[in-house]
């Protein structure tokens, strides 16, 4: 579409902070407690395979559900790239 | 009345609570309602400066609830409108003078004698919040399109829900258009589509607010932006289907040329 030839908005950066901060806001939880939730994810996950920690993302993101309030209902959402799926007893920190 | 007693809120301060208070009510009284504003914010009043009103005060909101005054005594009438009333807070006393219970009580002595009753609610979530909401049934939420701003009101939201308020519309304050076609503020359909409240108003920046507030004189019904806007506020609370001004949208070359996504 026409707006990939654009730089982002700060009207853009405004919704893309916002919709993380609220969602954030509304279940009550800090971006240290994501940032704590991420490291014992790679704790755990690498103990059966060696993963990218550098691009992993952890997020509390928005999926459209039943929730009543803008429709919208909390996700925690990981994307963990796998390095080595044999690889057994990797990285501990 | 059904739901005719509305606070007026937003969570963050200087969004534009007491001026919205003050111009809803104005406009509604134009509209030959009898009105009510209750000036909610205990040590801090404005209500009665922005509506010009301030050499009039003699007794105020805590006069009444301990017992000082009677309720008529404390009422100011608004010589300019017929029906127009408000209850000034106080000005040297906190917060702590006043319970919810007993913001309940005046609430329940005024509704069936006014068609709306309008509260000015202070900025915070602390006790001056809980009194003000206290005995409502509906509430305005005041914000603007700014990060900040949205975040106060989407708590404000939350804690409304948790009180059981069923009905809650927002307005969104001094939104200015240039920017929003410049992608430089977020447009009003970003808003709602954050808060996720039914929209009530949108009102646009305009330094004519400013003026009005310097003479004490509500602007709603006047020939300026926010005039015309307010008085479209003041419309769709009586029930009137009046549309948004449309002056937002970001129009892009692809669109311009097409035509197709953009309704006139």
């Amino acid at each position: 579409m026409w707006f990939f030839f654009r730089r982002k908005s700060s009207c853009q950066v405004a919704k893309d902070r916002l919709k993380i901060l609220l969602i954030t806001d509304r279940v009550n939880c800090s971006p240290e407690m994501v940032e704590l939730i991420k490291k014992d994810i790679t704790k755990v996950i690498s103990k059966y395979m060696k993963i990218d920690t550098e691009n992993m993302e952890v997020q509390i993101s928005a999926k459209k559900g039943n929730s009543t309030k803008g429709g919208k209902a909390p996700v925690l959402y990981a994307n963990i790239p796998i390095l080595d799926l044999h690889k057994q007893g990797g990285q501990f920190l | 009345m059904e739901n005719n007693v509305i606070v007026v809120t937003s969570g963050k301060g200087g969004v534009g609570k007491t001026t919205t208070t003050a111009n809803v009510g104005t406009g509604l009284a134009k509209l030959g309602k009898k009105v009510c504003l209750i000036d909610t914010d205990i040590g801090l009043r404005n209500l009665d400066v922005v509506m010009g009103l301030e050499n009039r005060i003699v007794y105020n909101l805590v006069d009444v609830i301990e017992g000082n005054c009677r309720m008529k005594q404390a009422l100011i009438r608004d010589k300019r409108h017929q029906g127009l009333y408000l209850m000034p807070s106080a000005q040297t006393r906190d917060k702590s003078s006043v319970s919810p219970g007993q913001m309940v009580k005046v609430i329940e002595h005024l509704k069936d004698e006014f068609d709306y009753v309008i509260l000015d609610c202070p900025a915070g979530i602390e006790q001056g919040f809980q009194n003000a909401i206290a005995g409502a049934q509906r509430a305005i939420v005041v914000t603007t399109p700014e990060v900040s701003a949205i975040r106060d009101a989407d708590r404000i939201i939350g804690l409304l829900e948790a009180n059981g308020f069923g009905q809650m519309d927002l307005i969104i304050n001094r939104l200015r258009p240039e920017m929003v076609r410049r992608g430089d503020m977020m447009s009003s359909d970003d808003v709602v589509d954050i808060l996720g409240i039914p929209l009530l108003g949108i009102i646009p920046d305009d330094e004519n607010v400013v003026i009005a507030t310097n003479q004490g004189e509500p602007l709603v019904g006047g020939s300026s932006p926010a005039g015309i806007a307010y008085s479209n506020v003041v419309g769709r609370i009586e029930g009137q289907e009046i549309p948004f001004m449309n002056c937002e949208k970001s129009i892009s070359f692809f669109s311009r040329v097409t035509g197709i996504f953009h309704k006139a």
